[in-house]
C-alpha cells in the first residue's frame, strides 16, 4: 500500500499571527517588571481617586486636643502638630502630587514629541533653531531654571506647570528627534515615499508610531522625576501651598519633630519612594513590551 | 533606440559640497525597453545604488543629481521638488535591499501592501485589502489571506522580500528598480526570488533594472548589462556577450574573481589593488593602476566610452584596448 505524505504546509506563524493588541498583552503577561510596576501605580491612582472615600478624616480637620499623638487606633499613623490625621493627609497628598505630576508632563510630552519629529524629519533651519533652543535649556541646571521660573510666575501649582512646560519638553524633543533621524532614512519610509504617500501621512503613520514609544517610555520616568521635583519644591516652600496636603510640605513640616515623632517626615518620604519605584518599574516594563521587534 | 521605455543620459551625481565634494556617479547612461531587463553590476562604492536612488528621486541629503536626463516613455523626470515624486508615481517603483528595514515594524504586511491602493489609488478599504491579498498571492506568498495578518518580524527573509516586491507592484509600475534584492537572502531563496522577478516581468510586462554585485545573480535575470566602476559605466552590452567576451579589463577581472565549482583548473583571481577612494580617482582611465593590459597612455587621458559596433550597437566599453582584453 502506498501512503501519501501530505506536503508540509507553511510553518505556523510565530505568536500565531494575531492582531497587535494580543501580542502586546502576551508580552506584557511575561514581564514581571511591568506587572509589579503596574500594580503599584494602579494602587496609587486608586488611592488618589478614592481619597474622599477611604481617608478616615478630612485632611484639614484639626484635633487640637490631640496633637502629635503617635500611632493609635483612633489615628493609625498619628497626628501632626496641628492634630491633623497623618494617614488622611498622606492619602490626600497622593491625590495632589500625582495630579500635579501628571498634568505637568502632558504639555512637555506633546510639544516635545511634535517638535522633535518635525525637526528630525524636515531638518534645515527648523532643526537648527529647535536644537539650539534645546542646547540652551539643557545648559542650565534643571532645578536652577525651574526655581527661577517659579519665582517669576509665582509659587504654587501654576508656577510648577509653567516652569515644566518651558524646561521639560527639550528631553522629549531630543529623544524623538534622534529616533526620527534613524527612521527617516529607513527603507520603509523611502518605500512609502516612492509609493506616492503624502508627507503628512508618512509622518503620522510611519514615523511617529516608530518614534513615539521612545517618548512614552521616557514619559513614565519623567513623571517620577517631576513628582520628585514637585515634592522637592513643596519642601522648599515653592510648590503646592498649605493647607493643601503634599508630601514635600509634610516632610518639611515634620522635620522639627524628627527625633520624637519620626513618622511625620518618614511616611511621606516612603510614599515618594514607593511612587517612584512603581512608576519606574512600569516604565521599564513598558519599554520591554513596546520595543518594536 | 527610440523604443526605450526608460532612458538615462549623462547622469552625474555628486556628494557633499565645496572642498569635500566629489562625483560619485559620472555621465552614466543606459536604456531599458518595455518589459526588458537591465543588470547593473559593480563593487560596493561603484555608484550603482546611488544611480538607482537618483532615478527614484530618493537621494540622501547632501547628494545631488547635477546633470543628466532620466526619461520615461519620452518624458523627462525631475530629480527634486514635489513634482519629482508625482512624476514617478505609478510608473517607477523600487524594491529595497534589506527586506527587514524596508518594512515598517508596527503594521501587518497586509496593511502595508494595501496602503498604496487605499491612500494613493483611492480604493475602498475592502477592495484594497483584497488587492493586497491578490498581490501577495501574485508574488508567491503561501497562504496569503492568513499571512496578510502577520507582522514583518514573523516572516522569513524570503517572504519579507516577496512582501517588498508586492508593495512595489501595488502602484502598478512600468519599471521595477531592484537594489540588490537578493543580497540578504540564502542562495536557495535567492533563486526563488530571481525566478519570481523573471516571471513577473513576463506576466506583467514590467521592465526591471537590477542592481547587484553578484555576477551569478545578474546572469539569471538580465538581458542587458551595464558594468560600473568608480561611478562610471565601463562596459555595456547583451548579458551573454559581456559575460562571454568581456571588452573591459574590469569585467574580465570580476569574472576571474568568481569561484567556479566546475572549473578546478583555474583558481579564482582577485583583482589587484583596491577600489580607489571616489574623492581621489586616478587620472586617465580610473582602472589603469589595477589593469594588467594598461599602457602608459592609459594614465594620461580618459579613454571615454565608445561603441564597438561589431554588429551590436549596444556593445560599448570604456577601454582603449578592448582587443587586448578580448584576446585575454
Amino acid at each position: 500500500m502506498t501512503t501519501f505524505v501530505e506536503p508540509p504546509g507553511p510553518p505556523p506563524l510565530a505568536e500565531g499571527g494575531r492582531r497587535p493588541r494580543h501580542i502586546l498583552l502576551q508580552r506584557a503577561r511575561r514581564s514581571p517588571t511591568l506587572i509589579i510596576g503596574a500594580a503599584i501605580s494602579l494602587t496609587l491612582v486608586l488611592v488618589a481617586v478614592l481619597a474622599p472615600l477611604i481617608s478616615p478624616y478630612s485632611p484639614d480637620h484639626q484635633d487640637l486636643y490631640n496633637i502629635l499623638s503617635g500611632f493609635s487606633s483612633k489615628h493609625l499613623f498619628g497626628t501632626d502638630e496641628l492634630g491633623r490625621d497623618e494617614l488622611s493627609r498622606l492619602i490626600w497628598a497622593t491625590r495632589t502630587d500625582l495630579r500635579v505630576g501628571f498634568l505637568a508632563v502632558i504639555f512637555p510630552f506633546c510639544f516635545g514629541s511634535v517638535v522633535g519629529t518635525l525637526a528630525g524629519y524636515r531638518g534645515g533651519w527648523l532643526d537648527t533653531v529647535v536644537m539650539r533652543a534645546v542646547d540652551v535649556l539643557i545648559a542650565f541646571p534643571f532645578y536652577v531654571l525651574v526655581i527661577a521660573l517659579i519665582f517669576v510666575v509665582g509659587t504654587g501649582t501654576t508656577g510648577i506647570y509653567v516652569a515644566f512646560a518651558v524646561v521639560d519638553w527639550v528631553v522629549y524633543a531630543r529623544a524623538v528627534r534622534s529616533t526620527t533621524l534613524v527612521v527617516r532614512e529607513s527603507d520603509y519610509v523611502a518605500a512609502a515615499r516612492t509609493g506616492g504617500l503624502p508627507d503628512s501621512r508618512i509622518l503620522l503613520r510611519h514615523v511617529l508610531p516608530n518614534t513615539i514609544t521612545q517618548a512614552v517610555v521616557y514619559l513614565t520616568n519623567d513623571v517620577v522625576l517631576v513628582i520628585v521635583a514637585v515634592v522637592t519644591l513643596g519642601y522648599l516652600g515653592l510648590g503646592v501651598q498649605p493647607p493643601t496636603p503634599d508630601w514635600g510640605t509634610m516632610i518639611s513640616d515634620g522635620q522639627e519633630f524628627l527625633t520624637t515623632y519620626w513618622a511625620l517626615s518618614t511616611l511621606p518620604g516612603i510614599a515618594v519612594l514607593v511612587t517612584g519605584l512603581g512608576l519606574s518599574l512600569l516604565g521599564d516594563g513598558l519599554a520591554d513590551v513596546l520595543r518594536p521587534q | 533606440m527610440s523604443s526605450a521605455l526608460l532612458q538615462v543620459r549623462d547622469l552625474t551625481v555628486s556628494v557633499g559640497r565645496g572642498e569635500r565634494r566629489y562625483v560619485a556617479v559620472r555621465d552614466v547612461g543606459f536604456e531599458v525597453p518595455a518589459g526588458g531587463s537591465l543588470g547593473v553590476v559593480g563593487e560596493s562604492g561603484s555608484g550603482k545604488s546611488l544611480t538607482l536612488r537618483a532615478l527614484m528621486a530618493l537621494l540622501p541629503r547632501g547628494v545631488r543629481a547635477e546633470r543628466g536626463v532620466v526619461e520615461l516613455a519620452g518624458e523627462a523626470l525631475p530629480f527634486t521638488g514635489p513634482g519629482a515624486r508625482r512624476a514617478r508615481r505609478g510608473r517607477l517603483a523600487m524594491v529595497f535591499q534589506d527586506p527587514l528595514s524596508g518594512l515598517d515594524p508596527v503594521y501587518t504586511v497586509g496593511t502595508q501592501v494595501a496602503e498604496v491602493p487605499r491612500r494613493v489609488l483611492g480604493a475602498s478599504a475592502a477592495a484594497s485589502r483584497r488587492r493586497a491579498v491578490e498581490l501577495l498571492r501574485m508574488v508567491g506568498m503561501p497562504d496569503p489571506e492568513q499571512r496578510a495578518h502577520a507582522f514583518p518580524h514573523q516572516l522569513s527573509g524570503g517572504m519579507r522580500q516577496r512582501v517588498l516586491i508586492a508593495m512595489a507592484l501595488a502602484s502598478e509600475p512600468k519599471v521595477l528598480l531592484c537594489d540588490e534584492p537578493t543580497t540578504a537572502l540564502d542562495v536557495t531563496v535567492q533563486a526563488q526570488v530571481l525566478e519570481l522577478l523573471d516571471d513577473l516581468r513576463r506576466r506583467l510586462g514590467v521592465a526591471v533594472v537590477f542592481v547587484s554585485h553578484d555576477l551569478a545573480v545578474v546572469r539569471q535575470v538580465a538581458d542587458e548589462l551595464a558594468v560600473m566602476y568608480t561611478g562610471r559605466v565601463v562596459e555595456t552590452g547583451p548579458a551573454t556577450e559581456v559575460l562571454g567576451h568581456p571588452a573591459h579589463p574590469y569585467t574580465l577581472g570580476l569574472l576571474e574573481a568568481v569561484v567556479d565549482l566546475d572549473d578546478t583548473a583555474h583558481a579564482p583571481q582577485a583583482i589587484p589593488g583596491a577600489l580607489p577612494d571616489l574623492a581621489h580617482v586616478p587620472s586617465g582611465c580610473p582602472f589603469h593602476p589595477r589593469c594588467r593590459f594598461a599602457s602608459d597612455d592609459c594614465a594620461l587621458s580618459d579613454p571615454g566610452f565608445r561603441y564597438l559596433g561589431d554588429g551590436d550597437a549596444d556593445r560599448g566599453t570604456a577601454c582603449k584596448y578592448p582587443e587586448r582584453v578580448m584576446a585575454g
